[in-house]
């Protein structure tokens, strides 16, 4: 048994828990090992005497039959990207302005974890303030995708994604601003869930765009994402963002039958919209390909297709980097050197404190958006920029809300292509931005989105199917991902040892 | 309109930030890259439009939610400063700011 452990998802692992066939202890143990021998870059901190001793607590909670004995992620290991602060591990945000930073509370979404018994083997590296698509900007070094040593990961969630890709752990959770949890999911051919704007807390977790930040898991099935996500989602009262809504139980969601569904035919009813901007003539062949074939299995499976059109596709490019931008400019600017964070060894006044010591810390990606942030907030350009970029964002939002008349959910690739070479972007930031094109809208709507796997493109590299929801549709789109992932294999795909 | 070296440095003064003049010729480069894709943005006509600061509103109206102004916290001041670069007797020190 324990030499396959680390095969095992997280509905696999509570029912091997369940059954007695393997311990919290065992899988811990087999895991990290794994994580410690990993060449990927994807974990920052592997804590094990810490994961250790919440293994045996798991495991003595099941033997006592205590409360939480039943909960399915008792035991389970996860690991949590570095932008979540952590008591028991340090956490960096990937940057060198948060070296040896150790938060004195956890994060909303780690205690609910903690809480449900899962068990956290450390912190997971990730673009510096989750700003970046390819995981290259970690002031701790890239991580490399598993597929393909040579190639990126995916960002911001480099690091979860390729952790659960290597199976280094079933589940890891990560944060989407822009595309950080579905862009990453496809370039590693794992499955990842953004629920909807305020459906998990962001107390805790470090602020980047805080009208865009959402926390959720990537793992490997949907139905995994959707253990996890209930326990991460609910009601915060320390998040003035929070949603009121009670915890969900998503894996009950995901399994609740259409109306009008068969055993052969689950997505009966469905209307999957592909939006025209989703299929321009620049998309690239192989990721065209295997999205339009995930699709047919989908129509096989009931569903039908329906031509939509969200024509401020390649405007939410501009709008999202000007209001994501705006934002950091602002959150950022409480790392001055003076309760936390790098302070400069050598200034002279107060106004050389805070300019040395953020300039000292902020790698180069983490500048360019802050000075891009405060120069669309400042005087005399608000309007013309931060103000119309919100304005756009209505339209954007209110053109989806058109699109869901005639259709249940959204669907079209998660980037423009596979996953790039390391350093093959070079010095052209605006390029990545571009390649955002297909994640930008949902996140500016605050919609709930997936990656789902949908087979190999070019190079043997993985391709991701994006669906999106109306505002709280996350059952719907666990729903039509776990009927995909019943019927076809493209999410047990693993790359070669 | 493209920003000159002048424009680069007055915004990183804002933003607390210290380039050196091969890091500002090359931030005011990317910047006026990254500005010519903004101005398709620019031509969009938004009049009468509500800007959309939270995703939610699109759907509803969004109040902010107000607490009862009551003491929720206990006093973790030692926790709480742990990670202060220079602090004593429970003050954060900086440099002197005034005369």
């Amino acid at each position: 048994m324990s030499g396959e452990l680390h095969t095992l998802g997280v509905a696999e692992l509570g029912r091997a828990l369940a059954a007695k066939s393997t311990s919290s202890v065992e899988v811990t143990q087999a895991l990290l090992a794994r994580a410690q021998a990993d060449t990927h870059g994807a974990f920052l901190v592997v804590d094990a005497d810490a994961a250790l001793a919440a293994a045996r607590a798991a495991d003595a909670t099941r033997a006592a039959g205590a409360a939480g004995a039943g909960h399915a992620l008792l035991g389970v290991p996860i690991a949590h990207k570095d932008i979540f602060v952590t008591q028991d591990s340090p956490t960096t945000a990937g940057s060198k302005m948060l070296e040896g930073y150790r938060s004195p509370f956890d994060a909303t979404v780690v205690a609910r974890l903690k809480a449900a018994g899962a068990v956290s083997l450390g912190k997971l590296n990730c673009d510096e303030f989750a700003m970046g698509s390819a995981n290259e900007n970690s002031a701790w070094g890239p991580v490399r995708n598993p597929w393909d040593a040579r190639r990126v990961p995916g960002g911001s969630s480099g690091g979860s994604a390729a952790a659960v890709a290597a199976q280094l752990v079933p589940a890891a959770t990560g944060t989407d601003t822009g595309g950080s949890i579905r862009q990453p999911a496809s370039f590693t051919g794992v499955t990842g869930i953004k629920p909807t704007y305020g459906v998990c807390s962001r107390f805790g977790m470090i602020a980047f765009a805080s009208s865009l930040d959402q926390a959720g898991p990537l793992a490997r099935s949907a139905e995994d994402c959707a253990l996890l996500l209930s326990a991460m989602s609910g009601f915060d009262e320390r998040d003035a963002t929070s949603v009121q809504q009670p915890p969900q139980d998503f894996h009950a969601q995901m399994l609740r039958a259409r109306d009008g569904a068969t055993a052969a035919q689950p997505l009966k009813g469905l209307r999957i919209g592909l939006p025209k901007e989703f299929f321009p003539a620049a998309l690239a062949a192989d990721v065209s390909g295997r999205v339009r074939a995930a699709l047919a299995e989908m129509e096989k499976l009931g569903a039908t297709l329906v031509n939509v059109s969200l024509p401020r596709t390649e405007l939410s490019i501009p709008v999202y980097y000007i209001i994501a931008p705006a934002e950091a400019s602002s959150n950022l600017s409480r790392y001055d050197g003076v309760r936390y964070g790098h302070r400069a060894a050598q200034y002279g006044d107060l106004m050389d404190m805070y300019k040395k010591s953020r300039s000292e810390a902020f790698g180069p990606e983490v500048k360019r958006r802050i000075m891009i942030g405060t120069y669309v907030l400042s005087h005399g350009y608000y309007d013309a920029y931060y103000l119309q970029a919100q304005k756009l964002r209505r339209m954007i939002a209110d053109d989806f809300q058109a699109c869901f008349q005639q259709c249940d959910i959204i669907a079209g690739p998660v980037a423009p292509t596979v996953a790039w070479k390391l350093g093959e972007q070079g010095d052209d930031p605006v390029k990545a931005y571009l390649a955002d094109i297909f994640t930008l809208p949902g996140s500016l709507a605050g919609l709930p989105g997936m990656s789902v796997p949908a087979g190999l493109g070019d190079g043997g590299m993985p391709v991701g199917l994006q669906l999106l929801g109306n505002y709280f549709a996350e059952g719907t789109l666990l729903h039509a991902a776990h009927a995909l992932q019943q019927a076809t294999d493209f999410h047990l795909q693993r790359p070669q040892a | 309109m493209p920003l000159s070296p002048e424009d680069v440095s007055r915004i990183a003064h804002l933003a607390r930030l210290e380039l050196s003049p091969a890091e500002g010729s090359a931030m005011q480069t990317q910047l006026n890259d990254f500005f010519k894709i903004v101005e398709q943005m620019s031509a969009v006509d938004t009049s009468g439009l509500e800007p959309l600061h939270t995703p939610l509103s699109a759907i509803g109206n969004v109040e902010l939610r107000l607490r009862p102004d009551l003491v929720t916290e206990s006093n973790n001041r030692a926790a709480n400063m742990a990670n202060a670069p220079a602090a004593e007797s429970g003050l954060f020190l900086v440099p002197k700011v005034i005369e």
